[in-house]
């Protein structure tokens, strides 16, 4: 099981059957397995707060749901976790590639990577940081069931190392 | 005409839709018209109804999903054109409610007074059209997806503040769609 088989094998033994994205580079590998995928429906969308919209409907509709993304994404989701998702409660896995951590060659990452574990600490939402595939798997299956009893978002951070 | 005018047409044409409806005073005007368990009041997250509504209509397949939204919330979210396109699903109509205003915060005039929203969902390729020159069931029970734009004049009604708990929006919602 390699880093990116564990998180989808995770994904999909938790049941999970409605994915939104917003790619990073570290997810490609991810994102053509669930393309190719027919019990996944996986929508691409613009900007990752539509998609915290789209996991909600789907919700409603009776999907298992999740976003891929860098953590980039989380702050442009804020409001929405708070306001649609926690308000509602209604349960999501956010699987973040967690740039600007230990590796990273681009500057303009590490500001928003620094900040991405004290953010989600302030909004009260629980995380795990996965160090190796296996690890990955059960944390995806343990943040499953953590987030429907919340009923609130779960994220994977999945530093550079990760990978 | 008004908003409110302008939801009371629209629920004319609504029996078991499920219609997931803008924040503020379109879910209060919504709520004052005709509660019903097929309504969804987005309370928070402006700009998501469409997301939301998109969301569910993937999910539901056979069920018609009615979106009613707002100017200001399409200007906040206006990528979601794009993907309501792409996934083109024939389930779903999305009613724009155009008053030209930020209506819930005190109708400070939006971008929109100045903008023809159908011919740029049309520009998109989501078949797209004016309220008053459309059958609105017709396009509901249609295999296609569309994009409504209704003019009207900014403006608020009387319509109290929802007192249901979005717990119990979301459970009512569910139930509807899953028993």
């Amino acid at each position: 099981m390699d880093s990116t088989e564990a998180i989808y094998n995770g994904l999909k033994d938790a049941g999970v059957d409605f994915i939104v994205s917003v790619p990073c580079v570290n997810l490609s590998k991810l994102l053509n397995m669930i393309d190719e995928d027919d019990e996944i429906i996986h929508i691409p969308v613009t900007r990752e707060e539509e998609g915290i919209g789209l996991c909600a409907g789907a919700y409603l509709g009776g999907k298992k749901t999740a976003i891929l993304m860098q953590n980039s994404g989380l702050g442009n989701s804020i409001n929405a976790l708070k306001s649609l998702s926690e308000l509602y409660g209604f349960p999501l896995i956010m699987i973040m590639s967690h740039r600007g951590t230990e590796g990273e060659n681009i500057c303009g990452q590490v500001p928003m990577g620094q900040s991405t574990p004290l953010i989600l600490e302030a909004m009260n939402f629980n995380f795990f940081k996965p160090g190796t595939p296996e690890g990955a798997y059960e944390d995806i299956r343990s943040s499953c069931e953590l987030s429907e009893k919340e009923g609130k978002p779960v994220s994977i951070l999945l530093e550079i190392k990760y990978w | 005409m008004q908003r409110r005018d302008a939801i009371e047409k629209i629920m004319n044409s609504i029996d078991d839709e499920l219609v997931i409806c803008n924040i503020g005073f379109p879910s209060r005007e919504l709520y004052d018209i005709e509660d019903r368990k097929e309504n969804f009041y987005m309370i928070g997250s402006m700009g998501l109804a469409s997301s939301i509504g998109l969301g569910l209509a993937l999910s539901q397949p056979e069920k018609d999903v009615v979106v009613i939204d707002g100017d200001g919330a399409l200007l906040m979210n206006m990528g979601s054109l794009v993907t309501v396109k792409a996934c083109n699903p024939g389930n779903l109509t999305w009613i724009v409610i155009n008053n030209g205003a930020y209506g819930s915060t005190g109708n400070q005039e939006t971008y929109a007074k100045n903008l023809d929203l159908k011919e740029i969902a049309d520009s998109v390729g989501i078949k797209s059209h004016n309220f008053t020159t459309i059958s609105l069931k017709r396009l509901i029970e249609d295999d296609e997806c569309h994009f409504i734009e209704f003019n009207c004049e900014p403006g608020n009604s009387e319509a109290p503040i929802i007192d249901l708990t979005p717990e119990f929006i979301k459970e009512r919602f569910m139930k509807t769609i899953h028993e």
